[in-house]
């Protein structure tokens, strides 16, 4: 009982950071229609920017998250600019080459500049160790996670539902050619998105150095659990991707704690299973092109 | 219209389709140079017939890239899968190498069919998905059945009996290369007939409009699911050659990174073009061979830059842009430039 617990408690704390580093990718997804491979790019970026500036410019870990997000936004702006806008109007092809090269690319540079082994992250003494609550043993970093992802869930859901900006997102995601008419910029819609989507997986995959590794294929190995992830949460859809990457992640741990001789195998099957069964998404958003 | 002037644009019509099969001056031209390969470069016959296995693989990619516009991130499982069935046949006494690789394609294709029906719903995303997943699946099925496989260790020792019971597949490669030559050339003219009979237009109108190809009768699901099939028979003898050549099956054989080295060999030398496969192997392991010299790190960056490259300037690859070239020389003998 106590283990199924840990499991759910593991499970849960991996499906927030999925959510963090995927929720941007959905909106672009569902937003662009554009199919975006090289989006674990921005959260390794996270990831090493984190590292550097831990240990070369002496900033503390939670000052240091706010500086990830930030930084990683405006770069994921000029790759926008340069390389994302000419493909825009092809077809999903050359998307997918144009993506497959930046990833190429990222790995390449990682790989000359950090080496191929994994970058440790020291934690601050406050996030550390376990915490005793109703007499389970909880690790303080998890809760930190599920804390973030909570406040940043609850903010993005605000922010889509409440504001003037979240209206506007959603309609172009719902109809990109009729916002348009209305008067709506969509172009420029679509780079703060892209902006805010890629500064949030870049924290995502700063906060998970410690829970999913950081070297330089991060970007390659979990390719497939972003994916699933939003086309299992149905692109455009921030409910709908909480939902698959908590799902996800459960799964995965659930399945590397009572079968770990069945490795990566489950999460492949489960996959296939997700999209024979759903091929629009949990949620049924149609994602017609 | 009158009857005359239907009459003379059909034929008109006929005649430019009965151009296009006639076999064309470079490709002769194509064969005999590979022929001259086995004289000319005696020492790289090994090299060549990977360029020439890797060719043949991508021509299989270009059936449902090219001709019928899938795109897919796991074709190296087909590879993968023939590959291993060579190579467990030989383990379990099956040496004969024509038999051999017959029984890897069609295991390659059965396995095509079955997984055309996961891969041919949905739209272009799902599809990636699944054929990244199904590739992914097998690769972690080949890791941890090392009874079976050998795991990261590879399948060793695969024994293969003599070509026709005479010739031998000795250390220089040979009777390999011109085996895999034949191969190759049956496959592809095979290939050729069969996309330049009508059966091929109608995959090039599905192609192109999906839904007007079906509104005049072109049962588009059963031809996708049939060129899937084929695809993956080619993509299977490939794989098998890799195996009765190097007489050694790697884990690689169904990795990610061989699927995505395929699809971009095949965008370097174009698609739907047959030989654009063939092409674009050959530039692109003799590339490979001359940069991983230098140092194996460096490969990926510049993969990564030649990709977004040829992606935004130079579409249709190497070959689009002979065309190209060969269009514009041809417009300006006319003196049609003026």
């Amino acid at each position: 009982m106590l283990n199924l617990f840990g499991v759910l408690f593991d499970g849960l704390a991996y499906g927030t950071l999925l959510f963090l580093i995927s929720v941007g990718l959905s909106i672009t997804l569902g937003l662009m229609r554009f199919i975006n491979l090289a989006h674990g790019v921005f959260a390794m970026t996270g990831g090493y920017l984190l590292v550097i500036l831990m240990a070369h410019a002496g900033i503390g870990f939670v000052a240091a998250l706010p500086i990830v997000f930030c930084v990683t936004a405006l770069a994921s702006l000029v790759l926008e600019h340069t390389l994302y806008r000419p493909v825009y109007k092809r077809t999903p092809l050359d998307q997918v080459l144009i993506t497959v090269g930046i990833v190429f690319i990222a790995i390449a540079s990682a790989n000359f500049a950090f080496g191929p082994g994994q970058q440790p992250v020291q934690l601050p003494a406050a996030l550390k160790g376990q915490l005793d609550a109703f007499g389970l043993e909880l690790s303080r970093y998890r809760l930190f996670l599920m804390a973030v992802g909570a406040a940043i869930t609850l903010a993005l859901v605000f922010g889509l539902e409440r504001t003037r900006m979240g209206a506007m997102i959603r309609a172009s995601v719902d109809n990109r050619r009729t916002a348009q008419s209305m008067g709506i910029r969509v172009d420029r819609v679509f780079q703060i998105t892209f902006a805010i989507g890629s500064g949030l997986a870049g924290l995502g995959g700063a906060l998970g150095v410690n829970v999913l590794g950081l070297d330089p294929y991060f970007s390659l190995k979990y390719l497939v659990y972003f994916l699933l992830v939003v086309v299992v949460g149905g692109p455009g859809s921030v409910i709908g991707t909480l939902l698959a990457a908590l799902l996800l992640g459960v799964a995965d741990t659930a399945g590397k704690y009572y079968v770990p001789q069945l490795g990566a195998f489950v999460i492949y099957a489960a996959m296939i299973v997700l999209l024979l069964l759903f091929p629009h998404g949990l949620l049924g958003r149609r994602y017609a092109r | 219209m009158n009857m005359m002037e239907i009459a003379v644009t059909k034929r008109h019509h006929l005649g430019a389709l009965k151009a296009r099969e006639r076999w064309k001056p470079a490709e002769i031209v194509f064969w005999l140079a590979l022929v001259a390969v086995y004289f000319v470069f005696p020492t790289s016959l090994v090299f060549a017939s990977q360029i020439l296995i890797t060719g043949l693989f991508a021509l299989s990619l270009d059936l449902i890239l090219g001709y019928a516009g899938i795109i897919t991130l796991g074709h190296a499982a087909f590879f993968g899968i023939g590959a291993y069935t060579v190579g467990l046949l030989a383990r379990h006494g099956w040496h004969e190498p024509l038999s051999a690789l017959a029984v890897a394609g069609m295991v390659a294709g059965l396995a095509g069919y079955l997984t055309s029906f996961i891969v041919l719903r949905g739209n272009d995303l799902t599809r990636l998905m699944s054929t990244l997943g199904i590739g992914l699946l097998l690769y972690e099925a080949a890791n941890r059945a090392t009874d079976i496989t050998g795991g990261v260790d590879g399948m060793q020792g695969v024994e293969i009996g003599e070509l026709f019971g005479l010739f031998r597949f000795d250390m220089y490669g040979k009777s390999a290369y011109l085996y895999v030559l034949g191969v190759a050339f049956l496959l592809s003219a095979f290939t050729r007939a069969l996309m330049h009979s009508p059966y091929g237009l109608s995959m090039r109108s599905i192609r192109e409009n999906r839904t007007r190809a079906q509104a005049i009768g072109i049962p588009a699901g059963a031809r996708l699911t049939n060129i899937y099939t084929f695809a993956a028979v080619i993509a299977g003898v490939a794989g098998a050659l890799l195996t009765q050549t190097t007489q050694f099956v790697g884990i690689d054989v169904l990795g990610f990174q061989r699927s995505a080295d395929l699809l971009i060999m095949l965008i370097i030398g174009g698609t739907a073009t047959l030989y654009g496969g063939f092409i674009g192997a050959a530039a692109f392991l003799l590339v490979q061979d001359q940069l991983s010299n230098l140092d194996p790190r460096y490969w990926l960056f510049w993969l990564g830059i030649l990709l977004i490259a040829i992606t935004l300037y130079l579409p249709g690859g190497l070959l689009g842009a002979l065309g190209r070239v060969s269009a514009a020389v041809a417009r300006k003998r006319r003196g049609e430039d003026a």
